[in-house]
């Protein structure tokens, strides 16, 4: 079976054109793989680009250099190059996402925000929810929040809204951007063992936590981001 | 929801007003179910290029081929006019940003939505009735205003009472020219909320003329950045919007004001 997920010799830099055009290095010669079933944590100071590297894994930052090989059904599919449709489909089918901060829209309840990625693959609206309610229950979310959307949620109760929602599907890949950073010790027990499941179910897994129980609790295996550190070759 | 083949192609497509730019070597493809969005400022180029799609405007040269309903594929430029009205009423449709240009404003709210359906040969009064209810409940108008003007309504009404002029036909694709501009902002925020609902339940495909980025990132997966006619970045839109690479592009999400 082929790996989820090898990138390979993947640079990342910024150019601001509203300052002069000053080119800010980010990342290079970025190279690492994860299997199934493994829990991968990027590490490094802030600043260093993890969540640069998550990003373009995700096809949401542009990749300058390098490659980004998914394994997308049978096919393996190059994200850094790949079309904008083609990646829209990788997120629907086989990446998943859980963002530092939840994006809220107007008028949607949690319940639906957290059920929209199983009904956009073509799950019925009520089984959708059914999964919903299961994982916000086990996140300890006050089921009366349910029916409200999530915008004035606390910053805890968004973040399981979040995850929640980055946990429903059954991707093979899963991108984890901080899920416990405004979690309490009891919500975060839940989340690693939400994780644990994921391992055992073959899902490859990358991730950043700066809490260090957490880290300790699921990585299998730390990536130090200041290995690709821009410049570094020239220092 | 998502075919293999485009619903529409568009080759290079150009409108100059004399010597003057209106949009230049435009090209993309638009596949069902995805909501396109094009910004820019005024002056742009996104109306010319919206109008030049929708047929209202015929371009200076390019190509803009539609796939039918029949799965043939035909070139909007080289179709009749009676053909190309006959889309427009049907399998297409238009969101103006101001709904006068789009409603009828004298003749009743269910007449308003009646109307396309009698166009495509609806000729039974009941079920036009019943549609047209039916679809002012889905656009939020409640049943007890089916017989009032559009004039007798809010701004925020008008605009779902035009929405709902547009979908009854059950259109594959939808033009909108600033669909929220001129709304107040919490007006602005329950028709984004209706619109997002029902192009993901509709599976529609549709093009989004906006300057607003937030409309664009809350509507569409794709977006096309335009400038002086010309498009400078184009992209999945949170790409777009949170990795901008052309300079124009790094300038309008940089004028965002946060709330």
């Amino acid at each position: 079976m082929a790996t989820p997920l090898v990138v390979s010799e993947v640079a990342k830099s910024f150019t601001m054109h509203l300052r002069d055009g000053i080119r800010l290095p980010v990342v290079a010669d970025v190279s690492f793989s994860i299997k199934a079933g493994e829990c991968a944590v990027l590490g490094g100071p802030s600043g260093a680009g993890k969540s640069s590297i998550l990003k373009m894994v995700y096809g949401n930052y542009a990749v300058d250099q390098g490659q980004i090989i998914v394994k997308h059904g049978d096919q393996l599919i190059d994200l850094a190059s790949a079309s904008p449709r083609t990646v829209l489909q990788i997120r629907r089918d086989t990446i998943g996402y859980v963002s530092q901060f939840l994006r809220t829209v107007p008028r949607v309840s949690a319940l639906d925000v957290v059920g929209e990625p199983l009904v956009a693959r073509g799950e019925k609206r009520e089984i959708a929810r059914e999964r919903a309610s299961d994982l916000l229950s086990r996140l300890n979310l006050p089921e009366r929040l349910w029916s409200l959307p999530p915008a004035t949620f606390s910053g805890g109760e968004q973040q399981r809204v979040n995850i929640a929602r980055g946990f429903i599907t059954d991707h093979p890949v899963l991108l984890l951007d901080e899920p416990t950073a405004s979690l309490d010790a009891r919500n975060r027990e839940v989340v690693i063992g939400l994780i644990g499941e994921k391992k055992k179910a073959g899902v490859a897994l990358l991730g950043i936590f700066h809490d260090a129980d957490v880290r300790e609790a699921v990585a299998d295996r730390i990536i130090d981001v200041t290995d690709f550190a821009a410049g570094k070759l020239a220092a | 929801m998502m075919t293999d083949e485009p619903l529409l192609r568009v080759s290079a497509l150009s409108k100059f007003y004399g010597s003057r730019i209106g949009c230049e070597d435009v090209s993309f493809e638009l596949w069902p179910g995805e909501v396109l969005a094009v910004v820019g400022e005024s002056g742009s180029g996104k109306t010319t290029l919206l109008n030049c799609l929708s047929t209202r405007l015929l371009p200076t040269s390019g190509t803009a081929s539609y796939r039918m309903r029949d799965e043939t594929w035909r070139d909007l430029y080289r179709m009749s006019e009676a053909e190309r009205r006959f889309l427009m009423r049907t399998d297409w449709g238009f969101v103006h940003q101001n709904p006068a240009d789009g409603l009828r404003m004298t003749v009743s709210a269910g007449a308003n939505v009646g109307e396309r359906l009698m166009a495509v040969g609806d000729r039974h009064y009941g079920n036009i009735r019943a549609s047209a209810v039916d679809w002012l409940g889905r656009v939020e108008i409640g049943e007890d205003r089916i017989d009032d003007e559009p004039r007798a309504f809010s701004g925020g009404m008008r605009q779902r009472l035009q929405i709902a002029r547009n979908l009854v036909t059950s259109p594959r694709l939808v033009f909108m020219d600033e669909p929220t501009g001129g709304l107040d902002v919490s007006v602005q925020a329950r028709l984004l909320d209706l619109l997002r609902g029902l192009v993901t339940d509709l599976g529609l495909a549709a093009i989004v003329v906006t300057h607003d980025l937030a409309v664009a990132r809350l509507l569409s997966q794709r977006m096309m950045v335009m400038k002086d006619g010309r498009v400078v970045e184009t992209g999945l839109t949170d790409r777009v919007l949170d990795d901008p690479r052309a300079p124009y592009t790094q300038l309008l999400v940089s004028s965002i004001l946060q709330v």
